[in-house]
């Protein structure tokens, strides 16, 4: 399935736009959007590792399932405050 | 109450909407922007969020600490968009009975949004570059309320 992404901050820089999409296979869970993102978008590896994706507005273990239609995006450290 | 805000912070309106009669302590936190971090002087900063998701955040964390401590009011105003030198990019304003309460919660709150609230900030620098701040030392699970 395709998932989009929305990026923030320096995400959005490297990948030059607000949004990606990402093709994963079915049921995949957040680990394998990680490992996906980061085949289609190299540029983002530098960030991946500390970052943190959120599905439906909240943070998300790497186990958490990806169900259709959730809103998704890759949250790097923030830097807020 | 929680706020995202595009103009600059009007402390002395902060500090009046956490005045309480029943309150013998009010404490505000203000986080301006500093100009040198080391020897490198910033010119000003942007800040961005992911709006839904931020929302959603400070109000867990106005929530979380309502919970813990015997809060009378608190309010949370982040801005967004461009901070100049010596502007507040945060106000916490926290009022209780007693001081203790308002100066934990004010502090666990400032600690909290800087690890959990997703808004971000771009570092305009005086050599003309601009860099997205992500602090290196990677996500820490946010203290439990």
């Amino acid at each position: 399935m395709k998932i989009e992404v929305q990026l923030f901050a320096g995400a959005r820089k490297i990948a030059g736009s607000d949004a990606v999409w990402v093709e994963v296979p079915d049921g995949s869970d957040v680990s394998g959007l990680r490992s996906a993102l980061c085949s289609a978008h190299p540029g983002l590896a530098v960030l991946l590792p500390g970052s943190r994706f959120a599905v439906n507005l909240q943070f998300a273990d790497e186990q958490a399932p990806l169900p259709r239609d959730a809103e998704i995006a890759l949250i790097p450290p923030v830097s807020g405050g | 109450m929680i706020e995202l805000v595009l103009e600059p912070i009007n402390t002395e309106q902060a500090l009046q909407r956490v005045t309480s009669r029943r309150a013998g302590a009010t404490v505000l936190f203000l986080g301006t922007t500093r100009e040198f971090t080391g020897d490198r002087r910033t010119l000003n900063l942007d800040y961005e969020c992911y709006p839904e998701m931020a929302r959603r955040k400070l109000e867990e964390l106005e929530a979380a600490a309502r919970n813990r401590w015997p809060i009378i009011e608190c309010l949370l105003i982040h801005r967004l968009g461009r901070v100049e030198l010596g502007e507040a990019s945060i106000a916490i304003a926290v009022s209780s009975a007693h001081r203790q309460a308002a100066f934990e919660a004010a502090q666990w709150l400032i600690d909290t949004v800087k690890q959990v609230v997703p808004i971000w900030k771009q570092e305009h620098w005086s050599d003309g570059s601009s860099e997205w701040v992500h602090p290196p030392s990677g996500p820490e699970p946010a203290p439990s309320p």
